[in-house]
């Protein structure tokens, strides 16, 4: 068996199918796309993407998805912090529930926001009595994308302040710094990077979401149809090359994401 | 301040996360333990889970391997020059960045009825879009960067003095991996492993797209939560709810378990 497997030819097919999954798996559906998308030429590329519908949903995703990415590099700051610095009764229970958004399947967090503030439950009668709607509205997706980048910013931000030396917080004291002022010069410089790239790893996730939107936005046109629940829209009423345009321009805005996730993550390493 | 943060870290667990869980585990059973396990028992609740953990094994299994082969590669392999692994490496995070329903279209433009590969595929008789490959196809996608992003950062960690050492002392390429190799990655790839399972179990959007969402046929236990929901079906989706939230909280301790095993190595 080993004088088998030693043979030269064996070593190449291996490296060969990997490479070749990795490429038909991966690089082909990309470049698929972004074929697709022109294929019909473009001006109806253009087309596609003037369509009111179709940027309204783009503009709609990007002003939502912000939102909550910021509620969570607040929240997660909060929370990273917490769980880093103080020591308390369900500390580690707490710190395990973290990740329990990644974890569920996006289908059944959908779920569970129209269980609980759906029109039939008692926090969505009570916030429709007072004339505000979440369910089927704007609210909902804020939520949604909420729960589901959750963990994010927590885990970017958490090493971070592990890391952090305490013979620096300790000088600043030293030269009779306040705590408001350590911790807005020399905590919250040594946080930002984790708080950045997590965020933005964040946005480009609300970007994408699709399960726990679809189930609780309403999907009206221009009000709460999201960019990809648009395009499975598009996909469903069988225009491909239409759902294929919008795929690129959310495509390309979330490999400018990722991007820029890497060049703040070298710049971080760099320090 | 301590006690006012910690106060507000509870109250964010508790609103966001632990209350939502509750309320499933309630919702499921609002009719008692009878009206859970009639969401559970009806024949396409049990098709769709049995989809499900197809799914999940096939993916499990083929990311799992190419997974690690693909570490193996980008950190070790003298035959691609550093601009070409970085390229790759690169490459590697993009599923990440793609929508899953756009990972979905991808598959249906390349495979599909229309296109040309997939005109070749059900001109032999073989389905791939709306049929059991090209699900599998789409999991694979939407998951195949866990592994290797587990595996990679251990094996730059490890160095190859170890692996170098056993190939001067006469040990060949499969004998080195087991014995140098394998002991020190095991650990990232089991925590790999869990979130590959827990991954594909959830995938829901690229699922969808390629599926058809057929029921009986290609339907999900994903697929069919939401189109219960559609159908304003709440109480049903509930027990298949409650079956995929059971398996994704115990993945998540299986997740801590490792990460611990993980450290200690």
């Amino acid at each position: 068996m080993n004088t088998v497997l030693r043979h030269k030819g064996w070593t190449w097919g291996f490296r060969s199918t990997v490479l070749l999954y990795f490429i038909v798996l991966i690089v082909l559906p990309i470049i698929g796309v972004y074929v697709n998308s022109f294929s019909e030429g473009w001006s109806n590329f253009v087309q596609s993407i003037m369509d009111p519908i179709a940027w309204k949903a783009v503009l709609l995703t990007i002003r939502l998805a912000v939102i909550a990415t910021l509620i969570n590099v607040v929240l997660g700051t909060m929370i990273a912090w917490v769980l880093t610095r103080y020591r308390f009764v369900g500390r580690s229970f707490l710190n395990s529930l973290v990740d329990l958004p990644f974890a569920l399947p996006t289908a059944v967090g959908g779920l569970m926001i129209m269980l609980l503030l759906g029109p039939v439950s008692a926090i969505g009668k009570l916030a429709e009595s007072m004339g505000f709607e979440i369910v089927f509205h704007q609210p909902a997706i804020v939520i949604a994308m909420t729960f589901v980048t959750f963990p994010f910013v927590i885990r970017a931000v958490q090493p971070l302040l592990e890391e952090i030396d305490p013979s620096e917080e300790e000088a600043s004291y030293t030269m009779g710094a306040s705590k408001a002022r350590t911790f807005m010069q020399v905590i919250l410089p040594s946080m930002a990077p984790g708080m950045i790239s997590g965020g933005m790893l964040a946005f480009s996730r609300g970007l994408a979401e699709f399960g726990a939107v679809v189930l609780v936005a309403g999907n009206i046109p221009g009000r709460t149809l999201t960019a990809s629940v648009f395009i499975y829209g598009e996909i469903e009423s069988d225009n491909p090359t239409g759902a294929a345009a919008v795929s690129v321009l959310l495509l390309t805005l979330s490999f400018l994401i990722l991007w820029l996730i890497n060049l703040v993550q070298m710049r971080g390493r760099r320090r | 301040m301590r006690r006012l943060l910690i106060g507000l870290t509870f109250a964010v667990f508790i609103v966001l996360l632990i209350i939502p869980l509750g309320r499933i585990f309630i919702g499921a059973f609002e009719d008692g333990a009878g009206g859970f396990l009639k969401g559970l028992m009806r024949p396409e609740a049990l098709h769709a889970l049995m989809m499900t953990g197809l799914v999940v094994l096939v993916v499990t299994l083929l990311n799992t391997l190419f997974g690690i082969m693909m570490a193996l590669y980008l950190v070790r392999a003298g035959w691609l020059s550093e601009r070409i692994k970085g390229l790759l490496n690169s490459i590697v995070d993009l599923p990440y960045a793609v929508s899953p329903v756009i990972g979905g279209l991808m598959i249906v433009l390349m495979l599909g009825p229309n296109s040309i590969m997939g005109a070749f595929f059900e001109g032999i008789g073989f389905n791939v879009v709306y049929a059991f490959p090209g699900m599998v196809i789409a999991t694979l996608f939407v998951t195949f960067p866990l592994m290797v992003r587990e595996v990679m950062p251990v094996l730059q960690e490890l160095g190859s003095q170890q692996e170098e050492a056993a190939s001067t002392l006469g040990a060949y390429g499969w004998r080195t991996f087991w014995s140098v190799t394998w002991p020190s990655i095991r650990w990232a790839v089991v925590y790999g492993l869990v979130l590959t399972v827990a991954r594909s179990l959830g995938e829901f959007g690229a699922v969808l797209v390629v599926s058809g969402n057929i029921m009986n046929k290609t339907q999900t236990a994903t697929t069919l939560v939401y189109q219960d929901v559609e159908n304003f079906n709440v109480a049903a989706a509930n027990g298949v709810a409650l079956v995929l939230v059971t398996f994704s909280v115990g993945l998540l301790l299986m997740m801590e378990w490792a990460k611990k095993r993980k450290e200690v190595h």
